[in-house]
């Protein structure tokens, strides 16, 4: 019922607004087109500069509601993203004067020139200087930006520092599967053939590779403050990507197109729960390319924590191999220790 | 020229008035002269009216997903008795919603601002602006109406099958449009989404050959290419656009149909879904996002150079002043039509792209914005110290430029790789797209509507109802996808059904609903001028003379209501370029028209 009558409304207002504009044709000509024309050209005239003037106001005002919620007040949370906050000041800066020096030069000339008795347009066809001043005064501008930019892009891109852990992440309809490399440091093999759900073995982890007997698979990513990580990215059905707001990373996830990305945390949880002033942070992980009904809750989550504390989290980690197949397990045998080693040999899953 | 002339004058059909002529009429049938007419002016109203109608679609579907975004924690009892399962229990489901969000982005960008923009605009203006009868082939410029017919039939009987419509995005990437396990509208749905693109696409090429060989071949005596209006040039460099560009489209949908039904795996490799283990190895996914994007770059200005050139006409008639820098004009039209083909890989910074590779398409890329610079100052310079009309088509143009610059201005953030980065896929890039190529191109759309409207039909629009529906929607537009670029440099992604359960995204509650409010007026204030666009057709006010606005392009030599062969006896011959205003003509007029002798007194253009 409350439809029907908010229906109903919508339709009367459409018919006054229509009648109104008819009368309004009918009182121009009884008026006089031209002068009417000339009257509606003045009213314009105004508006186009109100409109500029509220919306400069309105561009103010706005900035100082949302910037605050955005990231950058509170800075980059990666040292690499620190790059990505200049890129965006510097892009700011120089946009933000054309756009206020065009949207004026726009509205106020449309104002100013507006139509006037007796007034006679200016012939003025074109100008070889003017031409070239606004062909190269933007071209300068935009090597400075081009120039910065690919010199910070070519630092986030590079090799990742030779001390950097290796974590591997992987997405799947909806969820991240992370994979630590374990002791040897070299995740082992995978071969998306050997995905079988009942045994556990989600990821289509290769255990005939002896390197991938002390991996670990955790549905979690821990990472050390201040040490270079870099992810290794897969996915298993579609396109999904990761996405790092708070480090500014971000990278697909393509099914049998590896890729990988790198930075190094700046700020444990703790930290950024104080600088951002809510105990509730986290680090999340968004998937940020359209993966199917449920793309927008496909959510990880990471926890920074100090280097410490991430290596007792680290060794309190089960490698994937003995929850696969628990009777390898040493710690759940009473046979010594040679014989354990001997049990370690790899096995057809 | 001289057999041209013959070829058309069988159907060529005079005005009413000259009655001494009736005996060369051709009889018409109510088929032949409405539904499968030869006539471009016929044509491109078809064309227009088809856009129209999915405009209307299109901007709902948004409507509708923007109750969602701005109220994801209501619930809308009617939607069910509307959408059915679709909505159970007054809550749009996720499946739907992302149906809803492709088909906003399928039906805006094709069937609107591509066959409704440069269909009815290329069609209408083309053969009458460079003097021609019609198009160079009538019968293809027919066909491609009816293939974008066709297109649209399937495209309107995907949204009733029971899987739903496509729902991966209006990109489409494999493997979740291959697979019909991994999402429900990957299932049939994506089929006919993929056999009605194979149709527009057929469309667009018909009507794009066409509008090339009729700008080349096809100019009145005098109509040299510099003479030609500016929107002429545009028409021409986005038939080139669409002609060398949609084929590569059309080879990755077809291989996209092949791997979703032959078992091909051009795109698909590595694949587990819904945990069966698929056999197809050795494709790449990342391919298609090459194929798509070698259209879907170019796309983007095939919608936009249009309301360029539109803008760029009606900036110059209602300022009484010459376009600035004419070659300039032509000459950046140019500059953006071969950029627009190398600079496709921006889209794909984050896919794992060689970084190497990325440096080149980043400077390509921002070389991109000194083309658009010189437009946008160019513009400028054609209001300084003219003497403007503020006609609707006027304040839509105006418009134009002031979004153009909005929206040109943040695509250097998202054209500079290492800022794409962070910005890619949020909603700073919705903010960006829709700015400069989705609203400033339904102004210059809009803009060319009001202004050509008294040629079409012989009427004028409402003049109250046009400035109600500028100011709304301007201001509208800005309030809409201003705040945007916040939600966006918070890194809000694009593409998510509900925020609330995210700790770094939820911030903006309130802000998504009062986007949602602003989207459902400003999509009332488009009813308006519908309402005024049909209304305006049988009830406007008549025009009285050939030219109301005092403009100097042949369209305006024609009769007030030209028949099919636009000019009654001789198309008149050319001596001057399209931009003589702000000069004495000897009646005491402020403007030159086109086929008026340049006089002992003047130089030469």
């Amino acid at each position: 019922m409350k439809e029907l009558f908010i229906l109903a409304i919508v339709i009367m207002v459409f018919i006054v607004i229509f009648q109104i504009a008819k009368a309004s044709e009918y009182v121009s000509v009884l008026k006089g087109e031209e002068k009417t024309r000339k009257q509606n050209n003045k009213i314009n005239g105004f508006l186009l500069v109100a409109f500029l003037i509220l919306g400069l106001i309105g561009v103010y005002v706005c900035n100082e509601w949302f910037f605050k919620k955005t990231l950058f007040p509170q800075g980059s949370a990666s040292v690499e993203g620190e790059k990505i906050d200049f890129m965006l000041y510097l892009t700011i800066g120089v946009t933000g004067v054309i756009f206020i020096i065009t949207q004026i030069l726009l509205f106020w000339f449309a104002f100013k020139y507006q139509e006037k008795e007796g007034k006679k347009a200016f012939f003025f066809p074109h100008n070889t200087k003017l031409e070239l001043l606004w062909t190269t005064v933007p071209a300068i501008f935009l090597t400075v930006l081009v120039v910065f930019g690919l010199i910070n892009w070519f630092k986030i891109t590079g090799n990742p520092p030779d001390n950097a852990i290796v974590v591997e992440i992987t997405g799947h309809q909806f969820a991240w599967e992370m994979r630590y490399p374990g002791n040897d440091g070299i995740l082992g093999k995978k071969n998306y053939r050997l995905y079988n759900k009942p045994s556990g073995n989600i990821l289509g982890v290769d255990f005939e590779d002896i390197n991938s007997l002390d991996d670990l698979h955790t549905t979690q990513m821990h990472l050390p403050v201040g040490i270079p990580v870099k992810l290794v990215i897969g996915a298993q059905d579609v396109i999904h990507d990761v996405g790092l707001v708070h480090f500014r990373m971000k990278m697909d996830a393509v099914p049998g197109i590896p890729t990988t990305l790198w930075f190094t945390p700046k700020y444990t949880t703790e930290e950024m729960k104080v600088r951002t002033g809510n105990p509730n942070f986290v680090y999340e992980i968004s998937c940020d390319q359209i993966c199917g009904a449920s793309h927008f809750s496909m959510r990880g989550v990471i926890v920074v924590e100090k280097p410490e504390e991430y290596k007792k989290w680290i060794a309190d980690q089960k490698p994937e191999y003995y929850s696969l197949f628990p009777d390898k397990d040493p710690t759940k045998t009473t046979t010594d220790s040679t014989k354990a080693m001997a049990a370690v040999l790899p096995v057809k899953n | 020229m001289s057999n041209v002339i013959t070829l058309n004058e069988a159907a060529v059909q005079f005005d009413t008035h000259h009655d001494a002529h009736l005996d060369h009429h051709h009889k018409e049938t109510f088929i032949s002269k409405y539904v499968f007419s030869l006539d471009h002016k016929t044509i491109s109203k078809q064309f227009l009216v088809t856009g129209i109608i999915w405009a209307i679609i299109g901007g709902l579907f948004s409507v509708v997903f923007r109750l969602q975004l701005g109220y994801p924690n209501s619930t809308f009892p009617w939607l069910e008795d509307l959408l059915g399962h679709w909505a159970k229990g007054g809550k749009i489901q996720p499946e739907f919603y992302y149906a809803l969000v492709t088909m906003h982005g399928t039906i805006l960008v094709f069937f609107v601002l591509t066959a409704g923009l440069s269909g009815t605009f290329s069609n209408f203006l083309i053969p009458l602006q460079i003097g021609a009868r019609d198009m160079a082939s009538p019968l293809l410029n027919c066909m491609s109406y009816w293939f974008f017919f066709g297109a649209s039939v399937v495209m309107m009987s995907s949204l009733f099958v029971q899987t739903g419509p496509a729902s991966g995005g209006w990109t489409i990437y494999p493997p979740l449009s291959a697979l019909g396990d991994a999402s429900s509208g990957s299932k049939i749905g994506m089929d006919l989404w993929l056999v009605s693109m194979a149709l527009f696409i057929v469309s667009s090429l018909l009507g794009g050959l066409n509008y090339i060989t009729t700008v080349l071949n096809m100019r009145t005596k005098g109509m040299s290419m510099t003479r030609m209006p500016l929107t002429i040039w545009a028409f021409f460099f986005t038939a080139v656009l669409g002609v060398l560009s949609f084929p590569v489209l059309l080879s990755g949908a077809i291989l996209l149909l092949f791997d979703r039904n032959l078992g091909t795996s051009f795109f698909l490799s590595d694949i587990v879904v819904a945990g069966k283990v698929l056999p197809n190895e050795g494709g790449s996914a990342i391919l298609f996002q090459h194929l798509f994007w070698f259209l879907g770059h170019p796309e983007v200005y095939i919608i936009l150079l249009p309301a360029m050139g539109m803008s760029s006409e009606i900036l110059s008639v209602n300022s009484r002043k010459p376009i600035f820098g004419y070659m300039a004009m032509v000459g950046s039209l140019f500059a953006i039509t071969i950029l627009a083909f190398l600079v496709w890989a921006h889209h794909m910074f984050v896919t794992g792209l060689n970084p190497f590779l990325g440096a080149f398409f980043v400077l390509l890329t921002l070389l991109i914005a000194i083309p658009s610079a010189i437009k946008v100052f160019n513009w400028l310079t054609t209001l300084w110290r003219g003497n403007i009309r503020f006609t609707p088509a006027m304040l839509f143009a105006i418009g134009f430029v002031s979004l153009f610059i909005s929206g040109g201005l943040t695509g250097i953030f998202l054209g500079n790789s290492a800022l794409d980065i962070h910005l890619h896929d949020t909603y700073f890039v919705i903010a960006h797209f829709h700015i400069v190529m989705g609203v400033a191109s339904f102004f210059g759309l809009f803009a060319g509507v009001y202004h050509w409207f008294p040629k079409m039909f012989g009427r004028f629009m409402n003049n109250t109802l046009s400035y109600i529906h500028f100011w709304v929607t301007i201001v509208g537009a800005y309030l809409i996808f201003w705040p945007m670029h916040y939600e966006g440099l918070a890194g809000m992604p694009r593409r998510y059904y509900d925020f609330s359960n995210w700790e770094s995204f939820k911030m903006f509650g309130g802000l998504n609903e009062f986007i949602s409010i602003v989207s459902i007026v400003v999509f009332a204030a488009q009813l308006l001028f519908v309402i005024n666009f049909f209304y305006s057709i049988w009830k406007g006010r008549k025009v009285t003379t050939m030219n109301p606005w005092e403009a100097t392009t042949l369209e305006w030599t024609t009769p007030i209501r030209p028949g099919h062969g636009n000019w009654v006896g001789e198309i008149p011959e050319v001596h001057r370029w399209p931009y003589d205003y702000a000069k004495e003509s000897k009646d005491g007029k402020d403007f030159i028209m086109q086929d008026v002798p340049v006089g002992d007194d003047e130089e030469k253009h």
